[in-house]
């Protein structure tokens, strides 16, 4: 019926109309445009739309398949439930921005060519970037400028890569990719940036914790999510994969477990998570996929709850550090409830949601004969709940009264937590409901007594060393250093060496070094500056002159040349 | 039957709508005629477009005098591509006109002004239509002398140096065409385009046809302000009024982009003039050093209209580069940008006469904090330079991409890669002016400040938009800048 329709075109148009209502419309009219996006994606039939002749190139916007679907249909419940959450915001700039970014994040999971999946991968960077400087402090600054130079470098490897991929192959169409060399390669370092893969990560537990309370919710549904997709769409059984996935896996827990603030706690998670699709992704078997897209979609709900979560104790407490928080259970005793399903959706529990996902791919993995993964994905999980479930839970909500007294989170916060919530559990206890969604057909049972007695042996004892261990595991006030450090650090280390580097020289060939550059700066200016000679206000005579040089030097060339 | 006569009904509505200005002394009704005129003229340009497409040229003999004795119109794909260019922007820009130019000038020079408005019309329409090289010339001069006098009303005093010094320089400019087709007329007696290129080809190399091409060559070289002979238009541009600034970038340098092309490939031919006289080389050596001398200098100006200025003479370097490839792609992609840029550049202009019109000025103080005081005025600047900079769905993304593909054609990667880090300096000169308005707070000084008026911006989102949209759907700038790129080299290929 409306398969003409794109929903990211319905979802950007609309997102421009924003900024024209009042606070009561808007709030009104986002939901709306919201639910019918969702609507839109539901309604959808297979096939493809959207296609049109761009400069001589075939374009495919709407490419609508299985796994296209699955990731769609979690980006337009997500925005239903990011609308929900935000709709007390007053700042248009941050409903329109966030309302960009999820319609260009549509746009690349229907994109059917690499073109048009270029453009909506560069608006997603360029709009998610005001949900971190909405903040509008000094560090969520800095944060996006961080953000924004990372992803445009990202931005010009994938496009390199495209147009390499074009010469060497002729095709544009976004299907797996053949290994072609240098394309091959550009294109994947654009998608893993995007993913997260250390150590091209540090943008996003930069970002994610500096992003307004609302931005973060969006922010860690999306960008790594679509990576996943391209991934899953154009490199399945990459075997570089397997291992960048499995490091994820642990990198992202092991430095979760040295994090002091929530938010940058919960990213490090994102880029654990992700590890695991990832490493389905590198598997490239079809119950692998599988895990990964299912994961992606259970994933995208639950770390959305627990970012609510934590943004609602932010929203309520203006406090953001283990250190700081505490005791506040009793005083926001529904955000708890609903931030601990969260928690024990991340941590794989039974009857949760993350459970018959994550489980999934870590059967692939063993089905696929790889030990060595199957351990190192196993160890991640048991971190996941030991900092999730467990130091995050208790230093916010229970443990050591802080003082704070914080009234509970608004009604808008709790409903669309509440939606993510039930969903955890709606997927956790009636897994075929996902299952059906998937790419190929499943072939899986989550819940067979193998699979619940590990998992619970795994829980029970990371929770017996956690209260064991309880005086070491809480957050601290310190700064741990990642791969961030070499462009926030080295950078202007590597300058102030330089300097001292310099210093040995005698003074002579300092100065006159520098005197070479002034006098190259000034060059610059006496022909280029404001009052230089190429930006004189005042230059008949010169035209003139120039006029008759031309001529006087075509005419003596060609005369004698001609004669 | 009306539709034979529309070749010449498209220069003489408006020339004869021009003195009837003058007499028109009341209200906005010298405004009304003129825009009137240009939008007939529009309508003319369209249809005549769409013929011209689909049945071929349209020759048309004044006064019933037969070629080659008669001054014959000839509009075929490539001229009426132009025209369809030249009197769509100008129609878009008549809307933007009466507000503005009320602001700037007041009422009473109002009908004066409209008449010198229709005189550059007819001029620029006059000089792309004709197929008559002296004709081409007389209409050269129109418009020439009324765009003086468009500078000239400027509210700056300095519009008059800057009017008088256009004047000197584009006297040289017109006199060197006249020359030029002096000696043409010397030595084949004829003044007819097609006749002249069949007459031609006998002469070879005879110096005097050399010297011929020479002078026609630096006469419309000046006209289309090349590198470094673009030393006129800065001042003529900052200091005009700012619709005449939106109308002579879209249009002036268009033209005499236009009749560059014409000499060189309708006149001379391409293989005189890329395989003896190799002229693509030297016009690509100034076009390349123009795009980053000049860019280079926009990024230092403190002044947004002196700025885009800058920006148009690098502008015209892609065009220059372009064409001196001599293939179909190159030429095509000249012609795209030719399209293209009159509408990056008159949706800029027309947003910075926004600014001028609630600000004051165009100076780049005077954009702080205007982004939250004139939100949609600052967010088709944005988009215009969005456009500017080439960014994929907008029409200069098309552009760039087509001079790059043609550069890559004949294996020119280096000047391809030059081409990309040189939109690099254009971020920058837009960012210059984007910064303040976004970033930094008003002066405290300054009073209420409301967004500019409905019919400025309904003008300056038209173009806008239509940034987009040829940035989109490409059928018409691209297909019509193919079709006249394959008629004038009917084969040729370097």
């Amino acid at each position: 019926m409306l398969g003409w329709l794109h929903p990211s075109l319905l979802l950007i148009l609309g997102a421009l109309l924003i900024p024209l209502f009042s606070e009561r419309g808007r709030q009104v009219y986002s939901l709306a445009l919201s639910v019918a996006v969702l609507g839109l994606i539901i309604s959808l039939p297979q096939g493809t739309f959207g296609t049109f002749q761009f400069l001589h190139l075939e374009l495919v916007t709407g490419r609508v398949d299985a796994l296209s679907l699955v990731f769609a249909h979690v980006f337009g419940i997500m925005l239903v439930i990011g609308t929900i959450y935000s709709v007390h915001v007053k700042e248009p700039l941050q409903h329109v921005a966030a309302y960009i970014y999820a319609g260009s994040a549509l746009g690349v999971v229907f994109a059917g060519d690499l073109v048009s999946l270029y453009v909506f991968w560069e608006l997603m960077a360029f709009s998610s970037v005001w949900l971190i400087w909405a903040r509008g402090d000094r560090r969520s600054w800095g944060a996006g400028w961080r953000y924004i130079l990372v992803h445009g470098a990202g931005g010009v490897l994938l496009l390199t890569g495209i147009i390499l991929y074009y010469v060497d192959t002729g095709s544009l169409a976004f299907d797996v990719l053949q290994d072609t060399g240098p394309a091959f390669v550009l294109i994947l370092l654009g998608f893993m940036i995007n993913a997260a893969v250390p150590p091209l990560h540090a943008w996003l537990s930069d970002a994610y914790p500096e992003a307004t309370v609302t931005g973060a919710v969006f922010l860690s549904a999306f960008t790594t999510k679509t990576a996943v997709y391209t991934l899953i769409r154009g490199y399945p059984g990459t075997e570089l994969l397997v291992w960048f996935g499995a490091v994820m896996t642990i990198y992202g827990v092991v430095y979760a477990g040295l994090a002091n603030d929530i938010r940058r706690l919960l990213s490090y998670h994102i880029i654990s998570q992700v590890g695991y699709m990832v490493a389905g992704v590198g598997i490239g078997t079809a119950i692998a996929l599988n895990g990964s897209a299912s994961h992606a979609f259970t994933h995208i709900l639950y770390k959305a709850l627990l970012f609510m979560g934590a943004g609602a104790v932010i929203h309520m407490t203006g406090r953001s550090k283990l250190t700081e928080l505490g005791g506040i259970y009793k005083y926001m005793p529904m955000t708890f409830l609903l931030y601990m399903v969260g928690a024990f959706s991340i941590s794989a529990f039974p009857l949760f949601s993350g459970f018959v996902s994550k489980t999934m791919v870590i059967e692939a993995a063993v089905a696929d004969g790889r030990m060595a993964i199957w351990m190192m994905l196993t160890l991640a999980s048991a971190g996941t709940f030991l900092s999730v479930g467990l130091k995050l839970a208790y230093f916010t909500f229970l443990g050591q009264e802080s003082g704070l007294r914080p009234r509970e989170a608004p009604g808008n916060m709790l409903v669309a937590m509440a939606i993510a919530a039930f969903l955890c559990v709606f997927i956790g206890v009636y897994p075929a409901w996902l299952y059906m969604m998937l790419p190929a057909p499943v072939d899986y049972h989550a819940y067979t007594a193998k699979h619940v007695l590990w998992e619970l042996q795994l829980l029970l004892f990371t929770g017996l060393g956690f209260f064991m261990l309880l005086k070491h595991v809480g957050g601290k006030r310190k700064i741990s250093l990642d791969t961030d450090w070499v462009y926030r650090r080295l950078g202007p280390m590597l300058i102030r060496g330089l300097m001292i580097a310099v210093r040995p020289f005698p003074t002579h060939v300092r100065t006159r070094t520098l005197l070479h550059l002034e006098r190259f700066v000034d060059r610059v200016f006496h022909y280029h500056g404001p009052d230089s000679i190429l930006a004189r206000s005042h230059p008949t005579g010169t035209v003139a002159f120039w006029v008759v040089a031309l001529l006087m030097v075509y005419l003596l060339f060609y005369l004698i040349y001609a004669g | 039957m009306i539709s034979e006569h529309l070749p010449v009904l498209q220069v003489v509505v408006p020339l004869i709508a021009a003195p009837i200005c003058i007499l028109l002394r009341r209200d906005d009704t010298a405004w009304g005629l003129a825009t009137l005129a240009t939008w007939i003229s529009f309508i003319i340009a369209g249809s005549m477009f769409v013929e011209v497409q689909s049945a071929g040229a349209l020759s048309y003999a004044l006064g019933s005098w037969p070629a080659p004795w008669g001054i014959q119109y000839l509009v075929d794909p490539l001229n009426a591509f132009v025209l369809l260019v030249v009197s769509g922007v100008s129609a878009v820009v008549m809307l933007f006109a009466r507000d503005s130019i009320l602001d700037e000038l007041g009422r009473e020079r109002e009908n004066l002004f409209y008449c010198a408005y229709l005189l550059v019309f007819a001029g620029l329409l006059g000089v792309t239509i004709t197929h008559d090289a002296f004709n081409l010339f007389v209409f050269l001069e129109i418009s020439s002398l009324a765009t003086y006098v468009l500078i000239a009303a400027g509210r700056d005093r300095r519009a008059l140096v800057a009017s008088f010094q256009y004047l000197i320089i584009g006297t040289i400019g017109a006199t060197f065409i006249v020359l030029g087709v002096g000696f043409l007329y010397a030595m084949t007696g004829t003044l007819n385009m097609a006749d002249l290129a069949d007459r031609v080809r006998a002469y070879d190399t005879n110096p005097a046809i050399i010297v011929a091409y020479a002078f026609l060559v630096i006469g419309a070289t000046i006209k289309l302000a090349l590198f470094p002979l673009h030393l006129w238009l800065p001042n003529a541009y900052t200091f005009a009024p700012s619709m005449v600034s939106a109308f002579l970038a879209a249009t002036a340098t268009k033209v005499g982009f236009y009749v560059l092309m014409r000499f060189v490939f309708t006149v001379f031919g391409p293989e005189f003039s890329f395989d003896t006289l190799s002229v693509g080389l030297p016009l690509a050596i100034l076009a390349i050093v123009g795009i980053f001398a000049t860019s280079i200098v926009a990024i230092f100006q403190n002044d947004v209209k002196r700025m885009l200025a800058y920006s148009s003479v690098a502008q015209i370097g892609y065009m220059v580069l372009g064409m001196s490839l001599a293939t179909t792609t190159g030429v095509a992609a000249g012609l795209i940008h030719l399209f293209n840029h009159s509408l990056i550049k008159a949706a800029l202009f027309c947003s910075v006469g926004c600014i001028v019109y609630r600000l004051g000025s165009s100076h780049i103080n005077s954009f702080a904090g205007a982004g939250r005081r004139m939100p949609w005025t600052m967010a088709a600047f944005c988009a215009g330079g969005v456009s500017l900079i080439g960014l994929p769905m907008t029409a200069g993304f098309i552009s760039k991409w087509y001079i790059i593909l043609a550069l890559l054609e004949r294996g020119w990667w280096p000047i391809a890669v030059l081409l990309v880090v040189s939109s690099i300096l254009a971020v920058i000169y837009i960012w210059r002016a984007v910064e303040p308005a976004y970033f930094r707070e008003p002066p405290a000084d300054a009073g209420p400040v409301s967004e500019a008026p409905l019919v400025l911006l309904t003008a300056t989102w038209i173009l806008v938009f239509a940034n987009i949209w040829f940035g989109i759907e490409t059928s018409l700038n691209v297909g019509g800048a193919f079709a006249a790129a394959e008629s004038l080299l009917s084969g040729y290929a370097p």
